[in-house]
């Protein structure tokens, strides 16, 4: 019966003085690498798939418009909308808002400028055309067509 | 009279430290800014008001999209996949004048993509991909690496390596033109519903 009460020599605690350490360490890297969203998309999201997908070098550089039938049907109706910031804007109103983005980078950048176009896939083509006609127009020409990566069939 | 030791209790940083390392992760958003990049025109003031380029037919693969999302391929309707049509399109650009009803030479060749306004989103960005992975191809073979190599390569031409193979893709000539260049023309959308 002795035997198996005999208990083994070997320390079975996990040593958890460096657990603290080792928890800030990860929570400094979130810290450092979260970026908070600045804006909440009121428009509905559902990225078409690719499969030649560029990514964006400096998201400093980037302006975001979000495209899509928004959210709250009842009150916005169903017609896709074009959102930049916090707001709704008509395709004229898209001169204006390039302006005001291109005022917060540095002189030498603004050129660089990208605007990432998110758009919903089941989004018209017109709405696109008139947004891209007015980018042209504020001499913004760089766009990258947000994707999801196609999956492998 | 022994005096009391000025200690922080620290039993319960790891707490405090996982309650703040929970609150990042659930707060933090991965960058996912990946998409098909593209430039646009200038705006049509900005061209010159005589301006009239003739194209050959030879030199044009016409791409049409009607609003109920059926692709016309050179004037017939097309039912392929889209990376048959991307075989189409590098055919197209590599013909060198060898068959006469297709383009000269990758320099001429113009890739002509037009759309109705009611097209969706997600059809335009299908027939864009498939027109960027036709190129994109041709690049990546010239310059000896993968495809994935060269969409990674190109988004960083700042490094001297990248800038070299990217030119070497592109067949860049001394004199600063392109031999392949990406000649994609997005048409404005038509309007009312045909194709």
């Amino acid at each position: 019966m002795s035997k198996f009460k005999k208990k083994a020599n070997v320390k079975q605690e996990i040593p958890t003085s460096s657990m603290p350490d080792v928890v800030f360490m990860l929570l400094f890297f979130f810290m450092v690498t979260t970026v908070m969203r600045d804006s909440s998309i009121n428009v509905k999201q559902v990225l078409p798939e690719a499969s030649q997908l560029k990514k964006l070098a400096r998201k400093s550089l980037v302006a975001y418009i979000y495209i899509g039938e928004p959210k709250k049907t009842d009150e916005w109706g169903k017609e896709p909308k074009i959102q930049v910031n916090d707001v709704f804007i008509e395709p004229k109103d898209v001169i204006q808002w390039v302006n005001s983005e291109k005022a917060k980078l540095q002189e030498f950048e603004r050129d660089q400028m990208t605007v990432s176009m998110k758009v919903d896939s089941d989004a018209k083509r017109g709405i696109i055309a008139d947004v891209e006609t007015e980018l042209r127009k504020a001499n913004a020409r760089l766009v990258l067509y947000s994707t999801q990566q196609k999956r492998a069939n | 009279m022994p005096r009391a030791t000025p200690d922080i209790p620290n039993a319960s940083m790891a707490d405090i430290a996982f309650l703040l390392l929970v609150f990042f992760l659930v707060t933090t958003t991965v960058a996912n800014d990946k998409g098909l990049s593209i430039q646009l025109p200038p705006p049509p003031e900005a061209l010159p008001p005589d301006l009239d380029i003739k194209i050959q037919e030879r030199n044009l693969f016409k791409i049409q999209v009607n609003s109920f999302d059926n692709v016309l391929v050179e004037g017939n309707p097309y039912t392929g996949s889209s990376s048959e049509l991307t075989d189409l399109i590098q055919k197209f650009v590599l013909n060198y004048g060898a068959d006469p009803e297709s383009s000269d030479n990758p320099e001429k060749a113009i890739v002509s993509y037009k759309t109705d306004r009611g097209t969706s989103h997600k059809k335009f960005i299908e027939i864009l991909d498939a027109v960027q992975a036709a190129y994109y191809q041709i690049y990546a073979d010239n310059a000896g690496v993968t495809v994935k190599k060269w969409l990674e390569l190109s988004s960083d031409l700042n490094d001297p390596e990248n800038r070299r193979l990217y030119d070497l893709g592109r067949k860049r000539r001394p004199d600063g033109t392109v031999e392949i260049p990406m000649a994609l023309s997005i048409a404005e959308p038509t309007k009312a519903g045909g194709s």
